[in-house]
């Protein structure tokens, strides 16, 4: 028998440690998972953590897609982590992304063409004024009405679907493009583009902001009054109000700051590694970032590694469904254990385990 | 006393790490009687039920029940032998109706439509009324309170605990529920009933066994005994206000003038026309029993709830629809009754719990950033100004016994050199010595010019510190008189008052 007891102040080293533990018993599930599917457990698992850095087979297309995969991940997670620890809970990220990308789009487009060098600054702040309003429909209907941001926020996203497919089709159509749904390239047309910055890195511009949303939110979270109060509110909404903290202020702050990220991800990936605006834009980076943001424990540290080994986990798990022939349910089962097995080990930073003789009191 | 009592302790003591919570405590309770077990907090009543409701087992010494034998091991063990218990905190399921969660407590629990059947029975019977079909989410505090009585009263107890029953109470519901435990000791079952609430006591029961730090200090008739005895019996020193220093009053630093504020929540109080005046260097108590808008009228002075500017003046100032922090900036500060949770955040360190409130008056921001530096000294001052027992200011504040907390959360406020200071319930389930240590720090304060507030339902603690009193009963405050020469039948009277009495037609004639 065993059983959990609170300890009094959270434990520093489980708070460190269960992220580790977290994925070392995700290979071990992960492996049993995939001996049951008839895969060699090892081989699998090295060919989504290893193979994906180090092979020499795999390793040079591979490597780039790790930090073009992580940046948007990264850069939407810190946004979302504000306001997770505040209480306020965006879930809605994907169509912020969604909207950023469309606007960052159609702002540049209006200028086509051109070879200004400031229509791209212009097309980034479209994008975070984009995903920053379509955050601010949850944001002012939960202030006024007190409606549920989870609700209306995750809703909005299959409108902002809706109205992307709708501009692939229609006002954004390339119209040099035959008739094929679909936007100009934006990534051919040097005033527009997000290239790779070093090459062989896959380092663009969405990386660079996602290294500088860390570096802000840490020191906000660290040294600034507006992080004490995101961290009060969340952890005490009772003192938050007793210490003056404005929690309307507070929901606008933090939902348009995570829409104005998600918006600028969507922006630095449709100039980018997309290129156009498609139909099916979107390939579900502002849910992912959900469980980036929790995988890194809402830490902006944290989360920079989080989304480093999720990129890699997509990674790697692509390139286990090509290489083992691995169903991507299983993949996506792997993913889901990361989660599971993160949040399970979580409290052990908040309660110790305690092992009981049977018969002793 | 009948000759074999019903329930005998012989010696009875309970330590813990550092606490000594019972040392040789005896006491009997004789049949049909309502036994009094009276103390401080902190006192040892607690743990001495406990042990009777096996809930905790005794160190050493012995308990007889009806003449046999008693050492429970586990609640269940006392409740066949005839022992049942009414928590201070009710455990009922909101989303239950009242027989789904009468039936949860039981040990053998009847088919559920004999149930509701026996639970109409008993609350007729027993002048209790309650409706077994009603979801519990929906009932008052004291039919909540009815609900765990009657449990309690279908396994047909031979002794009923009650702990510190009244605290949620409105008098009319402490009313009906001292004619049913009449009723019932009528009948033949002992009550155990716990309070440090003296005239209830003196209503109530006809025997009282006090404890203080642990030990039984002495036994009266609540009957016969005055309830200034009691006190002293509790309290263990003759009741002499502590070092009260005649103060010069100056101006008015607060007043409240007729604030009126709807109930924030459908269990809620509202305030009613609320008039008051504190000057600089007075104290102002104001009593009242739990729930009669205390809560309400702090946060209305914190500014966590706002009313029209001029409810509510500081120094002729109105702040009434000024926010927390704009008030603090103007002097008002503010030390809610709930510690964690509400005046401190209860995984946040100390040092972060010191800027909660101090941010501004301190000084500890710099353009926006915190001066985590700063702020560490300030808490650390706090911790060794008022002798906060921690290791260390880096520690999470549910880590502090609630003393301690509580002593952290007055310090803070008072080492802001407040002008106007308001607390509830300071020293709530504090122990003897840190409530001494904060009653006397706020009379420091008012001595030093600050006008203070003090919101308790500790009526000894009002007449300790207070110049002045005042009752709040249905969100509606008395006119406040002197404390000096207040009897605390007197009190009991203003505390207990129809709601006419407040103000005008009783209290006139007290010079104000």
């Amino acid at each position: 028998m065993f059983r959990l007891e609170k300890r009094p102040t959270p434990s520093t080293f489980w708070i460190y440690a269960t992220p580790f533990l977290a994925v070392a018993l995700t290979m071990v599930a992960g492996g049993i998972l995939f001996a049951i599917l008839g895969k060699d457990p090892v081989a699998a698992i090295k060919l989504i953590f290893f193979d994906p850095l180090f092979s020499a087979d795999y390793a040079s297309y591979a490597r780039p897609q790790l930090l073009v995969k992580a940046g948007p991940l990264i850069l939407i997670a810190i946004g979302l982590s504000l306001g997770f620890r505040a209480g306020i809970w965006n879930i809605g990220a994907e169509g912020q992304y969604v909207i950023g990308a469309l606007c960052g789009a159609a702002a540049g487009l209006a200028f086509f063409p051109t070879d200004s060098r400031w229509v791209f600054p212009l097309m980034v702040a479209a994008g975070a004024l984009g995903g920053f309003l379509w955050a601010m429909i949850p944001a002012i209907l939960r202030t006024k009405f007190n409606t549920n941001e989870i609700l209306v926020s995750l809703l909005l996203v299959y409108v902002a679907k809706q109205l992307i497919a709708s501009a692939a089709l229609n006002f954004l159509r390339n119209p040099d493009g035959a008739g094929f749904p679909g936007s100009r390239n934006l990534a051919q047309i040097p005033a527009m583009a997000n290239p790779e910055l070093i090459p062989g890195t896959g380092l663009h511009w969405g990386g660079v902001a996602a290294i500088l949303a860390v570096a802000v939110a840490y020191v906000m979270l660290q040294r600034h009054i507006l992080g004490y109060q995101i961290k009060l509110a969340g952890q005490a909404p009772r003192a938050a109000r007793f210490a003056g903290v404005n929690s309307d202020r507070l929901i606008i702050l933090c939902m348009g700051f995570s829409g104005a990220l998600a918006g600028m991800a969507g922006f630095f990936e449709v100039s980018g590694p997309a290129g156009q605006i498609t139909i099916d834009f979107g390939a579900g980076y502002g849910f992912t970032a959900i469980i980036v943001a929790f995988l890194g424990r809402l830490n902006p540290i944290g989360i920079f590694f989080a989304g480093l080994l999720m990129a890699l986990t997509y990674i790697g798990g692509e390139l286990a469904q090509l290489v083992l022939g691995l169903p991507a349910a299983a993949i996506q089962a792997f993913q889901g254990m990361l989660l599971f097995f993160l949040l399970a080990v979580d409290l052990l930073a908040n309660y110790r385990i305690r092992f009981i003789l049977p018969g002793a009191r | 006393m009948t000759d074999t009592p019903l329930l005998a302790l012989q010696g009875i003591s309970k330590s813990y790490p550092g606490v000594k919570a019972n040392e040789d405590v005896s006491f009997r309770i004789g049949a049909g009687h309502i036994h009094a077990l009276l103390g401080e907090n902190g006192a040892g009543k607690s743990t001495l039920v406990k042990m009777i409701y096996g809930l905790v087992r005794p160190d050493a010494g012995t308990m007889s029940l009806s003449g046999a034998p008693f050492a429970p091991s586990a609640p269940r063990e006392a409740r066949a032998r005839g022992v049942a218990m009414v928590f201070q905190h009710f455990s009922l399921f909101d989303a239950l109706n009242v027989a789904e969660n009468v039936a949860l407590g039981m040990d053998h629990a009847p088919a559920p439509r004999a149930l509701a059947g026996r639970i109409r029975e008993v609350s007729a019977g027993y002048g209790l009324p309650l409706d077994p079909d009603r979801l519990v989410g929906d009932l008052s505090a004291g039919e909540r309170q009815r609900v765990e009585i009657i449990r309690c009263l279908l396994q047909e107890p031979r002794l009923l605990i009650m702990d510190e029953p009244t605290s949620v109470l409105t008098p009319q519901e402490v009313e009906i529920l001292f004619g049913t435990l009449r009723q019932l000791a009528a009948e033949g079952t002992s009550i155990l009933y716990i309070s440090h609430k003296l005239e209830e006591i003196r209503a109530l029961c006809n025997e009282a066994t006090v404890l203080r730090r642990g030990k039984v200090v002495g036994t009266a008739d609540p009957r016969q005994a005055t309830a200034r005895e009691l006190a002293e019996m509790m309290v263990g020193t003759t009741l002499t206000p502590p070092a009260r220093a005649r103060r010069d009053l100056g101006e008015v630093a607060l007043a409240v003038d007729h604030l009126t504020l709807p109930a924030l929540s459908a269990f809620g109080t509202s305030l009613t026309d609320v008039t008051l005046q504190v000057r600089a260097g007075e104290v102002l108590g104001i009593g009242g029993v739990a729930g009669n808008g205390q809560d309400e009228l702090l946060l209305a002075l914190s500014g966590e709830v706002r009313a029209r500017p001029d409810a509510i003046l500081l120094g002729g100032r109105p702040v009434g629809a000024m926010g927390p922090n704009e008030r603090r900036h103007a002097g008002l500060l503010t030390a809610p009754e709930e510690r964690l949770g509400h005046a401190a955040a209860p995984d946040m360190s100390l040092i972060e719990n010191a800027f909660l409130t101090g941010a501004d008056r301190k000084r500890l921001t710099r353009n926006g950033f915190v001066d985590w530096r700063e702020t560490q000294i300030f808490a650390e001052d706090v911790i060794k100004t008022f002798d906060v027992r921690t290791p260390g200011p880096g520690v999470a504040a549910r880590a502090l016994s609630g003393g301690n907390l509580q002593k952290f959360v007055i310090g803070r406020e008072i080492l802001q050199n407040p002008f106007v200071i308001v607390v509830n319930q300071p020293t709530w389930g504090v122990d003897a010595a840190a409530a001494a240590f904060i009653r006397q720090a706020l009379l420091d304060r008012a001595s030093a010019g600050a006008a203070v507030l003090v919101i308790s339902q500790d009526i000894d603690e009002i007449l300790e510190i207070a110049d002045k009193f005042a009752a709040l009963n249905g969100g509606r405050l008395s006119e406040p008189v002197p404390t000096e020469g207040l009897t605390v039948d007197r009190i009991g009277l203003m505390l207990g008052g129809a709601h006419g009495l407040s103000g005008t037609d009783e209290v006139q004639h007290v010079p104000a």
